[in-house]
């Protein structure tokens, strides 16, 4: 099961958070300064998971950006690590080039549109669609009616 | 509009595959909102906590008036709604929109809308109140003609709904699966899943839908229902047996690349969706030969298809080999399995290699020799730079510790746990230490050593069951009374020289443990004697002080700014990072000590010790941390060594050995000691990693020894006393007096002698507790405390046996059952013209006993009678839940039994069922019934005597304690316990004085403690069980009765 999956930048600002056990805010504060922490100390040779207190860390940088997937012990997690990136992919899809996006943070400015599409793909910590048409297919339809 | 949109659907994939022909509109979807655009410009740039602060609250208050005000618009709203998400996500709370959201998801059109659904499922929790105002927004939108809006109504259903109002939409829902559009009958099937999730009752009756739904002809609607498939196979595979075959042809279309081209990742088709298949697979063929032999073929054809192109291929390999080993085996296929775990751990992938570890050590218990394999890479692994593979590698060595190789693996442990800082890593690792040790140590002195690091490094965070179960290992013994003593002996040994070395620091728990083991604190026989060496006052017993004190107290005291001790004290209290709150283990067994006079003295303030022994002042704790491991090694390496050098040569090549440097030889010989005792010389040892190996410090269950029981009791001493005697010559005897008076327990231990050395374990006088001494003094026997509980007679109000008796014929046997025990009432279920049910609880001693009567009241023939329980969290029918009577004959009765366990504590909850019958060619008849189980049903009193139940008391790691007001008639304590005794059914013990301890047990065998004190109309209630969360529930169940008496 996925607990939490979090967007966070170099600087330990979270840029996205989304829980899917209930955690009290001022817990998830905590916890992601704790878990950006963690990440920012471990090198690029190391590996991309972490055991961490009673769950798994599962995280993928991207240019400034990092992100971080909790997930407890029936998660596959090189199958949670790829999930990461297909996401970036839908994100890529959607805003076109969004790798150098990333760079500038712009999908940060967009928050509700990634929700949006994070919600499509992940429910009740399970990922549940992976397709990219499918994906996207109710935001394009949703921009579609807003321009006409 | 609905036409617009259903077009738009349909036409979707299609503009996709015309890339970003959709999508183009980049621009605009990038351009920043304003507002929100600043305010994170602004957030970004700010370098401080204090800073962002300030910034957010203006914004929260400038959000909260617009959010207020009549003519914010819904477009504005919805801006608002992505800022309030945006300032809750730094953490700042803003619960004055969560209204606003949800009205925004009722008026918005249809963006605004999907952004007030959303702002909805972050702000809220599953039980919060508003969420029952979107009730009615949900059931309007699902019934739009709007796709796009019955689209958010379920997205919004499956994230977050109000469990009591699942009846308002089920039906609806329940419609969407005959959809014509993928997407709603998928969304729909997602929903159930939620449902399934939160209450898993109320879409019982739908389980031939998500037949439907695996059936569907879409992938995504297909893919949707394996979620719940996967989770209701994980409770009970055994029901869904015959849906492998429809799991295994999903499987090999998939891997036969039949589906769409998008849903391949990277060429891969549809991975999570193959992964899903893989695990649900596993869970149906585990130990069941006639399942696996169907999944043999689409496992090797998912092990071949797999082409090592892409770490998704990685995942998917990973969970085939775990499927391959959790089913029943096939040689051949672990064979490749055991080929394929090879490629994770030999690749230079690093996470590739962890994923390789954490496979190796899946199968490793069952597949030793794959170790043998591996072990060269195992080793390189344990010295990795990355500790988290490191950490993966000793769990791996720990499933294959067995008493040859236990002493190098616990040292590679304990070198890891050196270089830890995190704590959940150190309670954990600590924990797999001792239990090692426990199980496999190769003699004494490794054993005390090896615990002596455990203490040491694990004193603060370490779970109290270690520390128990050491003493009272110490204090049992085994069988041999010479080696026993041989034990206690080094125990003590051991700690008088880590004591001697200087500057060290030790937690406080290990310092219990040392002085609980050599209680007559012989150690400080030193500091005594020097101390009175330098002029300290000779111990004086405590009336002796009392009237020196009152003689001085008139005398004018001249040096008013003498040395004080307590700021000694304090300061050197300071030193220590440890919290100085008691640890729960034994002391102070009820709260009511008779120093409560005295309570700071009886708090261990230990840090205070080791500053003032060395004589440089205060030292960090590195020193002994090392002190302690190093003496392990040397026994076990080299014997371990030479013995079993054989065994591994045969499995290397010994001309290639010739070649290897001498690190390749350092690893080889590590090899060698690590993995000694597996493959197939040995592998019994291995398997046997339980049992087949003489548990040298296993817990023995039988105890003969008497004279060490006392290990367990109660020693309240304040080592911080002791050093003054030599560090503050110039102190004067007023301030001696006063430390002395304090200090009274400790020192009259450090006056009795040094005999305790030779006797090894004994303690003389506890604490004027008189429960304690109670408890202790009592002679042990084999803690068989289970077994001869026959139940206390207990009456239900009206046992009413003969009401029914005469009304319907029972079979006889069932009439000697309810005989023999307690039982309820009959009470009616459910009844129609033709047949009722009626049912009786029976309170046997081992179990809870259901007995359902079926009366045919009618003068026809009841046919395919079917009695059916519903199975839930709550409970466990130890029978097949399910009942068939070909024919109940006209006016006859049958009966029913089921065995209930309970299997998560509950206070109350309502066991349902139905029964269905048919009459004659008529269709089924059904009728629903439901009986309510309390706690109390599955409580039985726990027959032990005082002493047994000072053993258990000290053993159980989990308290509560909870004063609770009593009324005039319970302040006479036996009355009270009578009412205990009656109406919860807990056995009595003991009383002593105001104090009454009761026991029961929560069937099958969760053992439960109570101490009860009774005080001035209070009563002190105290809790303890082996189990986190029964003494809660307990406590409730006490106060309600004791409140209703």
């Amino acid at each position: 099961m996925i607990k939490f999956f979090l967007m966070v930048n170099k600087q330990g600002q979270t840029r996205l958070s989304r829980y899917y056990e209930h955690i009290e805010i001022n817990k998830r504060t905590i916890l992601e300064a704790d878990v950006i922490k963690t990440c920012l100390s471990r090198s690029k040779e190391q590996c991309s998971f972490i055991e961490y207190k009673d769950f798994k860390l599962i995280y993928r940088q991207y240019a400034a950006l990092f992100i971080v997937v909790g997930i407890n012990e029936t998660e596959n997690e090189m199958a949670v690590y790829e999930f990461i990136h297909n996401f970036v992919e839908v994100l890529d899809m959607y805003f076109s080039r969004v790798v150098s996006l990333i760079v500038k943070e712009v999908i940060m400015f967009n928050l509700d549109k990634v929700h949006i599409i994070l919600d499509e793909m992940v429910l009740n910590g399970c990922i549940v669609e992976t397709n990219k048409a499918r994906i996207l297919a109710p935001l394009l339809i949703l921009d579609k009616m807003a321009e006409s | 509009m609905s036409d617009i949109v259903e077009k738009t659907l349909t036409a979707l994939p299609g503009l996709f595959l015309q890339h970003q022909a959709a999508g183009g509109s980049g621009v605009p979807r990038v351009s920043v909102s304003s507002r929100l655009g600043s305010l994170i410009r602004s957030i970004t740039a700010l370098t401080s906590k204090h800073e962002e602060e300030k910034l957010i609250q203006q914004e929260l208050a400038s959000l909260k008036a617009t959010v207020a005000a009549p003519n914010t618009t819904l477009r504005l709203m919805k801006e608002c709604m992505v800022r309030l998400i945006y300032c809750e996500m730094l953490g700042y709370e803003s619960s004055f929109g969560y209204i606003h959201a949800i009205k925004l998801a009722q008026q918005g059109n249809l963006l605004e809308k999907r952004v007030g659904y959303l702002a909805v499922s972050l702000f809220l929790h599953e039980n919060h109140e508003l969420l029952l105002l979107l009730v009615n927004t949900v059931v309007k939108d699902l019934q739009s003609t709007n796709l796009v809006e019955v689209c958010m109504a379920l997205t919004i259903v499956s994230q977050i709904f109000p469990r009591e109002m699942i009846p308002a939409v089920l039906p609806l829902i329940e419609d969407k699966l005959q959809h014509s559009k993928e997407i709603i009958r998928r969304k729909a099937v997602q929903a159930l899943y939620k449902f399934h999730l939160i209450a898993p009752n109320q879409v019982q009756h739908i389980h031939v839908k998500f037949r439907k739904a695996l059936c569907d002809r879409d992938v995504g609607v297909m893919a949707a229902s394996l979620h719940i498939y996967l989770r209701m196979i994980k409770e009970n595979p055994s029901a869904y047996k015959d849906l492998t075959g429809s799991f295994v042809t999903i499987l090999k279309q998939v891997v036969g690349g039949k589906l769409p081209v998008d849903f391949n990742y990277h060429s891969v088709p549809a991975p999570w969706l193959q992964i899903q298949l893989l695990r649900i697979l596993g869970l149906l063929g585990k130990d069941d030969p006639r399942t696996s032999e169907l999944t043999y073929d689409v496992l090797d054809e998912s092990l071949r298809r797999a082409e090592l192109s892409h770490n998704i291929t990685y995942a998917i390999l990973f969970e085939c080999v775990h499927t391959i080993y959790t089913i029943y085996p096939k040689p051949e296929l672990l064979e490749k399995a055991a080929r394929c775990i090879g490629k994770f751990v030999l690749s230079p992938k690093i996470n590739l290699k962890y994923l390789g570890l954490k496979a190796l050590t899946y199968v490793i218990q069952q597949d030793p020799n794959l170790a043998l394999q591996h072990q060269m890479t195992i080793i390189e692994c344990l010295d990795h730079p990355d500790p988290i593979i490191k950490r993966e590698t000793l769990e791996l060595l720990y499933r294959i510790t067995n008493a040859q190789n236990v002493s190098v693996i616990v040292q590679k442990m304990l070198e890891y746990l050196q270089q830890s800082k995190e704590e959940y890593i150190i309670i954990s690792l600590v924990g797999k230490i001792a239990e090692l040790a426990e199980k496999y140590a190769p003699g004494n002195e490794w054993f005390i050593q090896t615990m002596n690091a455990v203490f040491s490094v694990g004193g603060d965070v370490m779970h109290p069951d270690i520390p128990n179960n050491f003493l009272r290992l110490l204090a049992e013994g085994f069988d041999d009374e010479n080696e026993d003593k041989q034990l206690r002996l080094y125990a003590v040994q051991s700690y008088l020289s880590l004591l001697e070395i200087e500057n060290a620091l030790y937690p406080q728990r290990f310092l219990q443990v040392m002085s609980w083991v050599d209680a007559s604190l012989s150690f400080l026989d030193g500091f005594v004697a020097e101390g009175l060496d330098q002029g300290a006052a000779p111990y004086k017993p405590h009336h002796q002080r009392q009237e020196e004190k009152l003689s001085q107290g008139k005398v004018l005291n001249f040096e008013p700014y003498g040395l004080s001790f307590s700021s000694t004290m304090s300061s050197s209290g300071c030193t220590g990072r440890q919290s100085p709150a008691g640890i729960s283990l034994s002391s102070d067994v009820s709260g009511n000590s008779a120093e409560t006079g005295q309570k700071e003295t009886n708090s261990l303030k230990l840090e205070g010790v080791k500053k003032l022994w060395g004589k440089e002042g205060y030292l960090p704790k590195k020193e002994n941390k090392a002190g302690s491991s190093p003496e392990l090694q040397p026994i076990a390496q080299d014997s371990t060594l030479v013995e079993n050098v054989d065994q591994m040569i045969m499995k290397k090549d010994q001309s290639q050995a010739l070649h290897h440097s001498e690190e390749e030889a350092e690893k080889q010989r590590l090899a060698s000691t690590l993995f000694v005792g597996l493959g197939s010389e040995s592998a019994v040892s291995l398997l046997g990693k339980t049992d087949t190996v003489s548990h040298k410090f296993r817990r023995k269950s039988k105890i003969n020894d008497t004279k060490n029981r006392e290990v367990t009791s109660t020693h309240n001493i304040n080592c911080s006393s002791f050093s003054p005697l030599s560090n503050a010559p110039y102190e004067d005897n007023d301030h001696l007096n006063s430390f002395q008076d304090k200090e009274d327990i400790g020192l009259k231990k450090c006056s009795l002698g040094s005999e305790f050395l030779e006797s090894g374990l004994k303690s003389e006088s506890l604490t004027e507790l008189h429960l304690v001494e109670n408890f202790s003094a009592c002679s042990l026997s084999p803690p068989s405390l289970f077994e001869d509980n026959s139940m206390e007679i207990f009456h239900p109000p009206h046992p009413t046996l003969s009401s029914f008796a005469n009304e319907i014929s029972l079979t006889s046997s069932l009439l000697e059952e309810l005989n023999e025990h307690v039982h309820s009432d009959l009470v009616e279920l459910c009844n129609n013209e033709m047949l009722k049910v009626s049912s009786c609880k029976i309170w046997k001693d081992d179990c809870l006993l259901l007995v359902w009567l079926i009366v045919n009241k009618s003068s026809l023939e009841l046919k395919n009678m079917n009695l059916e329980i519903t199975s839930t969290e709550n409970f466990k029918i130890l029978e097949h839940p399910g009942f068939c009577f070909p024919v109940i004959e006209a006016e006859s009765t049958k009966s029913i039994q089921h065995h209930v366990q309970m299997e998560k504590l509950f206070t109350e909850e309502d066991l349902s069922g139905c029964v269905k019958y048919k009459v004659e060619e008529d269709p089924y008849i059904q009728l629903e019934f439901s009986i309510t189980l309390s706690l109390l049903d599955f409580i039985r009193p726990m027959k032990i005597c005082t002493e047994d139940f000072g053993k258990l008391w000290l053993s159980f790691a989990n308290d509560v304690k909870q004063n609770i007001k009593i009324s005039d008639s319970q302040a006479n304590l036996p009355f009270a316990l009578k009412t205990l005794q009656q109406k919860l059914r807990l056995h009595i013990v003991d009383i002593i004085g105001n104090e009454g301890i009761l026991a029961c047990h929560l069937l099958p065998s969760v053992p439960c403690l109570l101490h009860l004190r009774a005080h001035e109309g209070m009563a002190a209630l105290w809790f303890r069980s082996s189990c986190s969360t029964l003494p809660d529930y307990l406590l409730y169940q006490c106060q309600k009765v004791m409140e209703e008496s």
